[in-house]
């Protein structure tokens, strides 16, 4: 019996059919499905938070405002996530709380710090660029909420990546100190935007059943070459250097070669011991547990409302 | 020299905004849920950009080749003309909702009126802001009820920031010379004549609130003629960060 299901569920993905909440699906694909898009929505959360470091900080009103909105996009990305989890069940206090005790993982990109302006232009472009590589895959994912939430965020994230590529254009074309603040930029963010696609293909658990129900149809190392590929004329353009001696053209295959990633960096941040891991689940937590008085609030006072509103109809009555 | 009145009456009203704005951005990634969060978002966007609108103006009405980011970076602290209830903390959600509560009724009655202000310019600017002050004064109306009728905790934290901004609203009512001047040429709101709505309003919310509205009616003031707490030095600290530390250039 459970074998039928299986088969006809994976022909329906076989045959590019959208799974959607109420039909039926194996507990692993729920599950997979549950933890990927719960980190990705913690991921957007948490990725607020390198960003918002800098809003009272912004040079302009111009760039604030940008700034601030972009931001809250984010917000906005992690709020369609959770409700596409919670869609396969999952309650938004549950993954939170997973969030908050270390069991789920966000993208570990924003275990580094944003420590200049032109940070928010190496993330807009690098770490939102990374990250639409990957979306813009997932807009055809298997299960349909997350496929179309993925469409709404991913025109949103190619806005943002604009956004950061113009503010390290306007410095590159700024004064000495305002290019050097662009390459120190770069050099911190490089490396770990190409960590953001995880580890080579040879060393990654999830993928080979990820792709038979294609909630991933591409591999990391695909994903990532292509990054390299989009993103390096678009640094020549900045007239900054990327931080790899080792990248150069390959005439044969048609892409760039580049260096080895520092895979001991790579682990050991995923592991919480990335500059900024504890300070981001601290900033997490406190602002949930900050908030757990107002959220407490807002139900009693919605009860007293229901319960005022019943007493009043009976009265009439 | 003359003080150029309409200039100070400008940043009166863009200062307001711009330290509110600044005020309600450092909640951006940390409210109380992520749907609050992106509320209270939502107006510091309104605020920012209703600063630049006054502040663009205000650079033009000065007449000295400024931008509106020259004006809002790059002020001394005593030349800022924002009330004192702006800049004070958030401090915690309740802080929040009944600093921005007592702003917005101001805020709503200021614009309506300035809607009918003789300077088209100051007219058009208000009329285009009183569409997004409305949401936040209800935004904020619904949440002072909320919060003061929702459990025990949450009618006591509101109850001790109502106690504690209480001395600040007065300020929003004390007329500073550049009102008067603004008033007598009927560019300016007439602020007696929404001290009363004002009264009102706070009445019939706080009421619903089930708050009670503390004694005593006097008030902190200064800002408005640029002196200011010691809260403004830590905001402009990091407003003009940028600005002061690389001077002159382009972002
Ligand atoms: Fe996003
Ligand atoms: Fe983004």
């Amino acid at each position: 019996m459970i074998e039928k299901l299986e088969q006809q569920f994976q022909a329906k993905i076989d045959a590019e059919v959208k799974i959607e909440p109420k039909d039926w699906m194996p507990e692993k694909y729920r599950k997979t499905l549950i933890r990927q898009i719960s980190q990705h929505a913690h991921s957007e959360v948490v990725g607020m938070l390198p960003e918002g470091n800098w809003i009272t900080r912004a040079p302009s009103l111009r760039r604030k405002i940008a700034l601030v909105a972009k931001v809250q996009d984010e917000a906005g990305h992690g709020l369609y996530l959770y409700s596409a989890a919670e869609t396969l069940g999952a309650e938004r206090d549950d993954l939170l709380d997973q969030l908050h005790t270390g069991k789920a993982k966000y993208s570990s990109i924003f275990n580094y710090p944003a420590t200049t302006w032109a940070d928010m232009g190496a993330i807009g472009w690098l770490v939102d660029g990374a990250a639409i590589m990957n979306q813009v895959m997932l807009t055809r994912a298997s299960y349909g909420p997350y496929a179309r939430a993925m469409v709404r965020i991913c025109k949103e994230e190619s806005f943002h990546q604009r956004q950061g590529y113009e503010i390290l254009l306007t410095l590159c074309r700024g004064t000495e100190i305002q290019k050097q603040m662009a390459q120190d930029s770069l050099n911190r963010w490089w490396w770990p935007s190409l960590m953001m696609f995880g580890p080579n293909d040879a060393e990654s658990t999830h993928s080979a059943q990820s792709m038979a129900w294609k909630i991933k149809r591409k591999s990391n190392d695909e994903l990532r070459q292509a990054f390299v590929d989009a993103t390096v004329p678009q640094a020549k353009i900045l007239g900054i250097t990327i931080p790899d001696p080792d990248l150069k053209w390959n005439e044969e295959r048609g892409h760039y070669d580049f260096g080895e990633i520092d895979w001991a960096e790579f682990w050991n941040v995923v592991k919480g011991n990335g500059p900024c891991n504890r300070q981001r689940i601290e900033d997490r937590k406190k602002a949930y547990e900050k908030g757990a008085w107002v959220r407490d609030a807002a139900v009693a006072y919605a009860e007293k409302r229901e319960q005022r509103k019943a007493a009043s109809k009976a009265k009439v009555a | 020299m003359q003080p150029n009145h309409k200039l100070n009456y400008l940043l009166q009203l863009g200062d307001n905004a711009l330290i509110l704005g600044q005020r309600l951005s450092e909640w951006c990634g940390h409210g109380p849920v992520l749907e609050q969060d992106i509320a209270i978002t939502n107006m510091a966007l309104d605020l920012l950009g209703q600063a630049r609108n006054w502040l663009d103006f205000a650079a033009q009405t000065e007449g000295k080749n400024r931008t509106e980011d020259d004006i809002a970076f790059l002020r001394n602290e005593w030349e800022y003309r924002n009330v004192l209830l702006v800049e004070y903390p958030n401090k915690d959600w309740a802080f929040t909702i009944v600093r921005q509560f007592l702003f917005d009724a101001f805020n709503y009655y200021l614009h309506k009126e300035l809607t009918e202000s003789k300077d088209e310019q100051i007219a058009a600017i208000a009329a285009k802001s009183l569409k997004e002050i409305t949401y936040h004064l209800r935004f904020s109306s619904e949440w002072v009820i909320r919060l003061g009728d929702g459990t025990d905790i949450s009618h006591e934290k509101m109850q001790t920031a109502l106690n504690e901004l209480w001395r600040y609203k007065g300020e929003l009512f004390k007329l500073s010379p550049s009102d008067k001047a603004m008033i007598s040429e009927e560019i300016g709101a007439d602020l007696n004549k929404i001290k009363s709505l004002y009264d009102q309003k706070l009445k019939v919310i706080f009421e619903e609130a089930t708050l009670t509205i503390p004694d005593g009616n006097w008030s902190q003031s200064g800002g408005k003629i640029g002196k200011h707490s010691e809260h403004m030095g830590h905001i402009l600290s990091e407003l003009q960060f940028m600005q002061r530390a690389f001077p002159a250039m382009e972002w």
